[in-house]
């Protein structure tokens, strides 16, 4: 069945800080060598020479199968941890529906993530 | 004028007369609070909120966190969403907290050791009645043999302790000689410094709204930055000083545009506007480079320059030695890129600027802190909303904690005083700071002169995987001490090499105290530490120095309990609260007021202007001169560069910048977490991908970073975010999880990573201030085993 709670990231702001990984262990204790969510790196390269912006650099973090959406904390009216942690204040949780609506309403490189 | 300009300084640092003036003008216009209880239960569990400030390491943002606690154990650490800048957000550093203060390897009782086993695992578990028994001893004999000044103490950077340490140094040991001995004092302390010579202020820092705790950037009293400069600093990273780095994420995300001045490509040169990737080592030659333009295109803010800063007409006149085209051959930065960021800084109202520790590790870095003042000062942003703000006159006054109670002839003995007592004049630090020139601690080591030392006291400082030049010179220069002892939480390799007595510290869960951003010199958030958990018998840092002080020196130290004294400290930052007030509201905010120097605010004597003896900010500074520098700021090569040094370069081709930040480390801290190390687990050396495949490396392999004065190896990224001439390797690397050959964590192995062997020791600035730990001269090649 289609989960109705989703995570959107902003992606534009996400520093790679790797709060959301460490926020996600501790809730589901997992030890080293696993992920409920994880920041994956693309890049840096150089796209075109000789401007500042000429770089790409992306920091995404990924939700993995472990991940719960923090349904015990949700349930005492916390956000789940990952997005409670964020430091660039970039990862959303939310109905799909309404991700989807703030999602076309804002600029940038955005991305949706629905659980199983 | 200086000298007695001098002597009026000094009274700066009397805390009746700070007092005096403010409490009176704070009282009457008070602060903007919360309300709300810091102590309930939830979930089962007892809920204790805090403002973290270290242990473990980090700066003094006070970050909001609930600490949830069941039958006296930490169970979990989560952050506190009502928190005004941190919303509830974390960083990994506080996230691993259960893990770091729970950790086997912890040392959670008072040891000892015999000296002659120094280096061994051959400690011995005593009683806190018994370390201090011991360190009484010490004191009284190395007093009575060789005078008190043959002891001194070292702090580590950034911790809860800024207060702390001078007062141990200055109030129980009795000894004039507080050291911070990273070479060249090159962290804050020339920034710091600089600015209390020529503003008068405490230290300037970007304006996030802290202090509009309700409405943040929405309050009306605000202005988002339009363009914000990031020189030589990684915030996101660091949250240095107190500056919490994502704020200025939340200001992007309003607008604000970037202007990154790094060797390196980071967040924020890929966002920038104008990324200056600049050689490193030649900020101040850029930044002149950038006042030419707006000086020659007259881009200055008029009102301000005429009424508000001396030395206008002596600046222009020295900016024309700094053509663009000539300032875009030392820097490498193209010309129009240098253009189109002083265009768009000066001509955008208001822009801001975070200035970083890369100021300060360079041997030209007090010309560079001095050449960013002025254009912060020029385009008239100093102290206006979304400017650059500065704090109330206060110059850090805990440093001097303890201070007025030495008698003048033992305060004369200060290493690098101005009396000459204690050996080479360096009035320029140790005017406006507290603690000795950094470097000469090794020189009285080794050679006895001006005098010789015979004890230490190390409080959060790793001196040899961490701060110093020369790493294995101090090494062997605190062996051959009488009598160290040393503060911490885990035994470091400065511990486990040398130290005879080892005191276990608590962390920020198992303390009361106070958080003020930027130590109380511009305190834009002033947060209560409260004591949740006591693991083992730590104490706080506090606690140490009341009870050592209560034993050594007691009429100095007149507090009986922690509240009594955490209330007097309080009433630095906000003059008649009461630290039980301070934690029932959390947190608070000190009387905040804009343009103080208009408004008679930024002087004690309610005057308008500036504390400096002309009352405006000083791009030409007398004192500079008088002090035997130029007073108007320059650029000067690095000691070691492709200019100063063609012939070293055929060998060592590359420029060396060393110590960019980690996410999960906080310098040479938190190596044995293990949720931490698997994020980072090697000390990092990056490469332009054309250079390492030019000497034949690819990414991961293992190699020596080496020069004339030692080597270190580190592991290769290759990394197209940086020139192909340049290198950067990390710093403050030893590896807890190995054995070593003569004991837990022997010296082999904490200089095996260690960068700073290719530092030398007191290769320095004129006046006492900068090393080039950020622009050395290095080879690299393939580590075969």
């Amino acid at each position: 069945m289609m989960s109705k709670y989703g995570l959107l990231v902003d992606y534009n702001y996400c520093t790679g800080c790797h709060s959301c990984e460490v926020a996600c262990k501790n809730h589901l204790g997992l030890p080293v060598g696993k992920w409920g969510i994880k920041v994956v790196e693309v890049g840096p390269f150089v796209t075109k020479a000789g401007t500042p912006d000429s770089f790409e650099w992306i920091q995404m973090p990924v939700p993995t199968e472990l991940c719960d959406m923090c349904a015990d904390e949700v349930a005492k009216g916390f956000k789940p941890m990952c997005v409670h942690h964020c430091m660039a204040a970039c990862l959303e949780y939310g109905t799909i529906e309404d991700l989807s609506k703030a999602m076309a309403a804002r600029p940038g490189k955005q991305n949706l993530y629905m659980p199983l | 004028m200086p000298v007695t300009w001098v002597h009026r300084f000094r009274h700066k640092h009397d805390k009746k007369h700070y007092t005096h003036i403010w409490r009176k003008q704070r009282q009457e216009r008070g602060s903007v609070i919360f309300m709300s209880s810091w102590k309930y239960e939830e979930d089962g569990c007892t809920v204790v909120e805090t403002c973290a400030w270290s242990p473990p390491g980090d700066h003094p943002v006070g970050c909001g966190l609930k600490l949830y606690v069941k039958n006296g154990e930490l169970v979990k650490a989560i952050g506190n969403p009502d928190h005004p800048i941190t919303n509830g957000r974390l960083c990994p550093r506080c996230l691993a907290l259960k893990e770091y203060i729970y950790h086997p390897q912890r040392v959670i009782y008072p040891m000892k050791r015999n000296k002659e086993d120094r280096g061994k695992d051959a400690w011995t578990r005593i009683s806190w009645a018994e370390a201090y028994d011991i360190i009484e001893d010490n004191v009284n004999r190395i007093k009575a043999q060789y005078g008190p000044e043959a002891i001194f103490s070292v702090i580590g950077t950034g911790r809860d302790m800024w207060h702390t340490v001078p007062f141990v140094t200055f109030g129980a040991l009795g000894s004039p000689n507080f050291t911070y001995i990273h070479s060249g004092w090159s962290c804050y302390g020339p920034r710091c410094a600089i600015s209390a010579y020529t503003l008068g202020a405490g230290y300037p820092e970007l304006d996030y709204a802290a202090m509009f705790q309700e409405k943040r950037f929405d309050d009306p009293e605000y202005e988002l930055s339009k363009v914000a400069i990031i020189w030589g600093k990684e915030p996101l990273k660091s949250n240095a000083d107190g500056l919490f780095g994502h704020a200025i994420v939340d200001m992007m995300k309003r607008g604000t545009k970037i202007i990154s001045v790094d060797p390196r490509l980071t967040f924020w040169g890929k966002n920038a506007e104008y990324w200056l990737q600049l050689r490193p080592g030649t900020d101040a030659a850029l930044a002149l480079g950038m006042l030419n333009v707006i000086v020659n295109e007259d881009l200055y803010d008029h009102e301000f320059c005429d009424n508000w800063v001396y030395g206008w007409e002596e600046l222009k006149e020295r900016v024309q030695d700094y053509p663009v085209e000539k300032v875009s051959e030392i820097t490498w930065v193209p010309a129009e890129q240098i253009i189109g960021a002083a265009r768009l800084f000066a001509t955008s109202k208001p822009a801001t600027m975070t200035w970083g520790l890369a100021t300060d590790q360079k041997c030209n870095g007090v010309q560079q802190a001095h050449a960013l003042l002025a254009l912060m000062a020029c385009t008239g942003n100093i102290d206006r909303p979304g400017g650059i703000i500065v704090g109330a006159p206060s110059f850090a006054a805990p440093m001097w904690w303890g201070w007025d109670s030495l008698p003048p002839e033992l305060q004369a003995k200060r290493l690098g005083s101005d009396t000459g007592l204690g050996g080479t004049r360096y009035p320029a630090v140790t005017t406006a700071i507290s603690t000795v020139q950094p470097d000469m601690p090794l020189d009285a080591m080794e050679t006895g002169q001006p005098y010789p030392l015979k004890m230490s006291w190390i409080m959060s400082s790793n001196p040899i995987a961490c701060p110093t030049a020369a790493p294995q010179r101090w090494n062997k220069a605190f062996k051959n001490l009488d009598f160290n002892v040393v503060c911490d939480l885990f035994m470091t390799p400065s511990a486990a090499s040398f130290g005879d007595l080892f005191l276990p510290v608590a962390t920020f869960a198992e303390k009361d105290g106070i958080v003020a951003t930027h130590y109380g010199s511009l305190s834009m958030f002033v947060g209560a530490i409260n004591k949740a958990i006591q693991v083992g018998e730590c104490k706080s840092d506090d606690e140490i120095l009341l009870e050592l002080g209560h034993r050594l020196n007691p009429s100095v130290f007149p507090w009986e309990t922690m509240d009594e004294f955490l209330t007097w400290e309080l009433d630095q930052y906000i003059p008649g609260m009461t630290f039980d007030e301070l934690r029932e509201k959390r947190w608070a905010v000190p009387e905040w007021h804009y343009e103080k120097y208009r408004k008679g605010l930024q002087n004690f004597d309610g005057q308008d202007g500036f504390i400096t003896a002309t009352r405006r900010i000083e791009l030409y500074e007398p004192l500079f001169a008088e002090w035997g520098d130029d007073p108007l700021p320059y650029y000067e090569e690095p000691p070691y560069s492709p200019i100063s040094t063609p012939n070293l370069m055929k060998e060592y081709p590359f420029v060396l910048t060393t110590g960019a930040r980690s996410w999960v480390f906080f310098h040479s801290e938190q190596r044995h977490v293990d949720t931490l190390r698997e994020i980072h687990p090697d000390p990092i050396t990056q490469l332009n991908p054309e250079t390492a495949k030019s000497l034949g490396l690819k990414d991961g392999d293992w190699i020596w970073v080496e020069n004339q004065f030692g080597r270190a190896k580190q592991r290769l990224q290759v990394f197209p975010g940086i020139d192909r001439r340049v290198v950067h390797s990390q710093h403050a690397w030893w590896y807890p999880e190995r054995p070593a050959v003569d004991g837990p964590y022997g010296p082999e192995d904490v200089f095996l990573s260690n960068i700073n062997n290719l530092v030398p020791h007191k290769l320095i600035g004129k006046l006492g201030f900068g090393a080039p730990y950020k622009c050395m001269i290095c080879k690299v090649y393939k580590a075969e085993d």
